[in-house]
């Protein structure tokens, strides 16, 4: 269901800035559905990627073969995002607290930290630079506390915060992130209880689709069919 | 590998083995491992495998870095415990940053500007991350200073033998870092003739002129991998999850294949059938004409 509410998120030709994981399967699947010309940009510099497998790793070699471009990463960085060419960035963390700020950093303290997290990679520019900010991550209080343990990625831009219950948007009177839709049946209740702070709705929330059969099916025989991403 | 290692690799050195997922020269780091270099300062955007096998042999005094993971698998455990354990220094950037820092060391510029940081912790836990008034607009940039390494190693698909190396691919920083280096150690999977470099000067990225050695290893990035040789060797970075969360089964691991072989011709001979399960399909680009 995460994968497909990030697919539908998505306009044809749109670009974005892919990561790994879910993101990737929602940037695929967006392909072969609605959205046929999306270029698909992964920061090792395959810029227009139609990856034949889905990809292990972002530097994955099926990403050059077939691409439109290939350039060098400060390439990327410098012509294509701080430039202002990528409108959607995807982004995920250990943390996303309730302004949308991301923490892939640190548990604890930065000097003596409890749990030690791969750092920023290409995130902080990326919640930076790109027009629209989509974050996808599973709900829980752990991974959505009131304030981040270390600030990586800005907030600010960040459209939606898709989870495993429901969507979360940045409301832009408060900053805050409210819960804007839900999927099917799931109650609010359930969307609250996996948030750390006193999470506001939207006047009216929108009721998602389930996933069509079309789009189950191109997740589950032909893009991740080996369950690498998929697991529920 | 061993001559190119000895001569150009000395203890405390800044060290960068750079590759961004794609031609990461393996065969390099476990040679430095094997000869026991010490206090070294560790550079790459990724760490990766490479680095947290370096950091549990003991080599690094220092790691500088932007993403310290096992892409799509999770942890680097080796590096996770040298940072929880407090034994291993750390000055962390984010990708840009780290690509920053070297275009600023290829242009032999004291420091790089970008626009990237606002907002984030970044600054506080790194104090190298600065800013700058822009003397024409007035707008306030990030900066970053410039790493020039001792060395750089850059692992390649061809080169002929004077070092003038040609890259297809995923490019990552290869040519701003070895640009930086005061010395540089090109390691390929070809050696060709000069002719074959002249008939598509294009796809040249590091020039003869700045390198210092060329070593010719074949399988030299495995488990990383080489566009047109080699895949990447997933099944290798999803087990070193298991083999990296103990410190003794890292050592195993170590004890059996970097110090167990002299070399990576070795090292292959060992993993008989990895060179069948890897060996790379064909798919030629078109050509374009030189001509005039």
């Amino acid at each position: 269901m995460m994968a497909v509410v990030a697919a539908r998120e998505l306009a044809d030709g749109e670009v974005v800035f892919v990561g790994i994981g879910l993101p990737n399967l929602a940037c695929n699947l967006a392909r072969r559905t609605h959205a046929p010309n999306l270029v698909l940009i992964y920061e090792s510099g395959a810029v227009g990627a139609t990856p034949s497998r889905l990809p292990v790793s972002i530097g994955d070699p099926a990403l050059v073969t077939g691409s439109l471009m290939v350039c060098g990463m400060a390439d990327v960085f410098q012509l294509f995002l701080q430039n202002g060419r990528i409108e959607v960035g995807f982004l995920g963390g250990a943390q996303v607290d309730r302004h949308g700020n991301i923490n892939t950093t640190v548990i604890g303290p930065y000097a003596r930290p409890k749990v030690r997290l791969p750092g920023s990679g290409g995130a902080a520019e990326i919640a930076i630079h790109a027009h629209r900010i989509l974050i996808v991550s599973k709900l829980s209080p752990r991974a959505f506390p009131e304030r981040v343990d270390f600030l990586t990625s800005p907030g600010q831009r960040v459209a939606k915060v898709i989870t495993d219950k429901g969507v979360l948007e940045r409301d832009e009177a408060s900053g805050d992130l409210v819960l804007a839709g839900l999927y099917p049946g799931i109650d609010a209740t359930e969307v609250r209880a996996g948030v750390g702070w006193k999470l506001e709705s939207r006047a009216r929330l929108n009721q998602l689709d389930p996933p069509t059969t079309t789009e189950l099916h191109l997740l589950r025989e032909v893009l991740d069919p080996q369950r690498l991403y998929l697991k529920s | 590998m061993q001559d190119a290692v000895a001569r150009y690799v000395r203890d405390g050195d800044v060290v960068v083995i750079e590759g961004f997922t794609h031609l990461i020269s393996f065969a390099a780091g476990h040679e430095i491992i094997r000869q026991h270099r010490r206090d070294l300062t560790l550079c790459r955007l990724t760490p990766d495998l490479i680095y947290d096998q370096m950091i549990a042999a003991g080599c690094a005094k220092k790691l500088v870095f932007s993403w310290a993971g096992n892409p799509g698998v999770g942890s680097l455990h080796a590096f996770r415990r040298a940072v929880e354990g407090q034994t291993l220094e750390i000055e962390e950037y984010s990708h840009f940053g780290m690509v920053a820092r070297f275009s600023a060391g290829a242009a032999r510029l004291p420091f790089w500007t970008l626009r990237d940081y606002a907002g984030t912790d970044l600054p506080r836990a790194n104090p190298r991350i600065k800013s700058v008034t822009c003397p024409y607009t007035g707008e306030e940039l990030a900066t970053v200073p410039a790493l020039n390494p001792d060395v750089t190693i850059v692992h390649a698909q061809r080169a002929d033998a004077q070092g003038n190396t040609q890259i297809w691919g995923l490019l990552g920083v290869q040519k701003e870092a070895a640009f930086a280096s005061q010395r540089v150690i090109v390691v390929v999977e070809e050696l060709v003739d000069e002719r074959v470099v002249r008939s598509d000067p294009n796809r040249t990225l590091i020039p003869a002129t700045i390198v210092s050695a060329v070593v010719v290893e074949p399988w030299g990035a495995h488990p990383s991998y080489a566009q047109g040789y080699y895949d990447r060797d997933n099944e290798f970075y999803i087990g070193w999850d298991t083999i990296s969360r103990e410190s003794a089964v890292l050592s195993d691991y170590l004890d059996e294949f970097v110090y167990g072989v002299r070399d990576r011709a070795e090292y292959m001979q060992k993993q008989p059938r990895l060179a069948e399960r890897l060996k790379a399909g064909e798919q030629r680009c078109a050509g374009v004409n030189y001509g005039f």
